[in-house]
């Protein structure tokens, strides 16, 4: 089943999804990678105000390609999320509620997501092209410098993701793996 | 002895970057759209169908497939009768800095490994050269994600653990990337030589066409053997179980020293990009 999920990203609405559903993400969610997450977290280290509202937000792992064109953004798929493994449970501490990359997460990030409720989606790697379509809206809102890997608050329209790690800890990864492979004994 | 100007080297260079980011090879899309009608498995093949669709979309609006366009690996079979007027390594520097340019590709490579600054322009490319009979250039240019380049592996086998134990290395680096390379991969195997020549032929066999099975009955069984058991892992597209986990493995070989037996495994993912042209 498919379901449609709207930001901010409360609680109420993350205790309701599982892993293996199918979503539909609407709304403002902000990008960052290994470079921003270590500034963010280095700020919070200090006490300081991060340059966006943490809470309840959706951070997509993305370093998208420059605009072509009419683009609003060039091809923007998901980077491998166990580089932010280092930083996430800071970030879900201070209540981050979604994360959408692709790839294993550590036991720790889990603990954090289980210990605070957020969820991990997965969205379709090496599907740049398509996912660009699903944002409507780019603006940098910190770090600049970084380039490709700044922060940037994106507004999008139904980008299509599942749920690979739920707030319960449940992991599509391996139910999904079992399950298809129990279903061709 | 025939003359090549550099400057239609940086040319090559440059159309190379933009088309290998937007264009994926004929027999990398046609193994997408077979896996998409053979998957069994719901969300797997829901998956495919995006893969696919992104691919057309790439083509069409002439865009990369995907936003890591990757570290510039450019491939040169140089003739020997041939000479190239002005600096070869220059010339492609200098395409890949116009193409990713003008091809908006995203600028993915830092100066120094430690250091990590960004050089803002995508150089310095990864250069292989190979001098060759003739007097043609032929030059690849394949954009390298490194979604999927960490987590290739190496290993230096001992002789007795034998064909085994290259099945076993090759299916243990497969299984430990899981999820993260973006599957259905192409797997690309080097087995023989010296740790670098190992892992030099792992990516030249990502260069060759995924249609094209190695010379040797022996390595063409094994490239058979391994797609079908790697598939049997049930890892499948984006590791949300399924069965089609990779696409195709290639393997190349070569000699090697009476005390080795070197393996390397280099992944690719479902993006797996090359174009050549010949000057």
């Amino acid at each position: 089943m498919e379901k449609r999920i709207t930001t901010p990203l409360t609680l109420e609405k993350v205790k309701d999804l599982k892993a293996g559903d199918s979503v539909l993400i609407s709304g403002v969610i902000y990008t960052a990678r290994d470079a921003a997450h270590k500034r963010l977290c280095e700020l919070a280290a200090e006490g300081k105000e991060l340059p966006f509202d943490v809470k309840d937000s959706v951070i997509y792992f993305v370093g998208p390609a420059p605009a072509k064109g009419d683009q609003v953004i060039g091809s923007a798929g998901p980077t491998t999320s166990y580089r932010m493994d280092a930083y996430s449970p800071t970030m879900i501490a201070l209540g981050q509620r979604g994360m959408i990359g692709k790839g294993k997460r550590s036991p720790e990030v889990v603990a954090a997501m289980k210990a605070h409720g957020a969820v991990y989606f997965g969205a379709i790697g090496g599907a740049g092209a398509y996912l660009s379509r699903c944002i409507k809206k780019v603006e940098i809102v910190a770090y600049e410098d970084l380039g490709a890997e700044a922060v940037r608050r994106l507004e999008v329209e139904d980008l299509p993701a599942f749920v690979i790690i739920d707030c319960e800890g449940n992991n599509l990864y391996e139910n999904g793996r079992k399950e298809y492979l129990e279903s061709v004994k | 002895m025939r003359e090549i100007n550099a400057l239609d080297v940086t040319a090559a260079v440059k159309r190379l970057c933009m088309e290998a980011n937007s264009y994926l090879p004929g027999d990398v899309k046609a193994r997408i759209c077979a896996a998409c009608e053979n998957e069994p498995w719901d969300l797997a093949r829901n998956i495919l169908g995006i893969i696919k669709e992104n691919f057309e979309i790439a083509e069409e609006k002439y865009v990369p497939a995907c936003q890591d366009t990757g570290v510039a690996c450019v491939f040169l079979e140089i003739g020997q009768d041939v000479h190239i007027n002005g600096d070869l390594n220059a010339a492609i520097h200098e395409g890949v800095r116009q193409g990713y340019d003008e091809g908006c590709l995203r600028k993915s490579v830092v100066r120094d490994p430690l250091d990590r600054v960004n050089t803002r322009d995508n150089t310095p490319a990864m250069i292989y050269y190979d001098i060759v009979p003739g007097d043609k250039l032929k030059i690849t240019v394949a954009p390298k994600g490194f979604g999927s380049e960490n987590m290739s592996q190496i290993k230096m086998l001992k002789p007795s653990d034998g064909i085994q134990g290259v099945k076993d290395f090759i299916l243990k680096v497969v299984e430990e990337a899981g999820p993260n390379p973006c599957p259905p991969i192409v797997v690309g195997v080097g087995i023989g030589g010296t740790f670098d020549k190992a892992a030099y032929l792992a990516k030249k066999a990502l260069m060759r066409s995924t249609d094209v099975r190695n010379a040797d009955p022996l390595y063409a069984d094994l490239e058979n053997e391994m797609l079908e058991k790697i598939n049997a892992l049930g890892i499948g597209p984006q590791g949300v179980g399924g069965k089609t986990t990779a696409l195709a493995v290639n393997i190349e070989q070569m000699a090697t020293h009476i005390a080795g037996l070197p393996v390397a495994v280099n992944i690719n993912c479902h993006v797996t990009r090359h174009q050549s042209l010949e000057l």
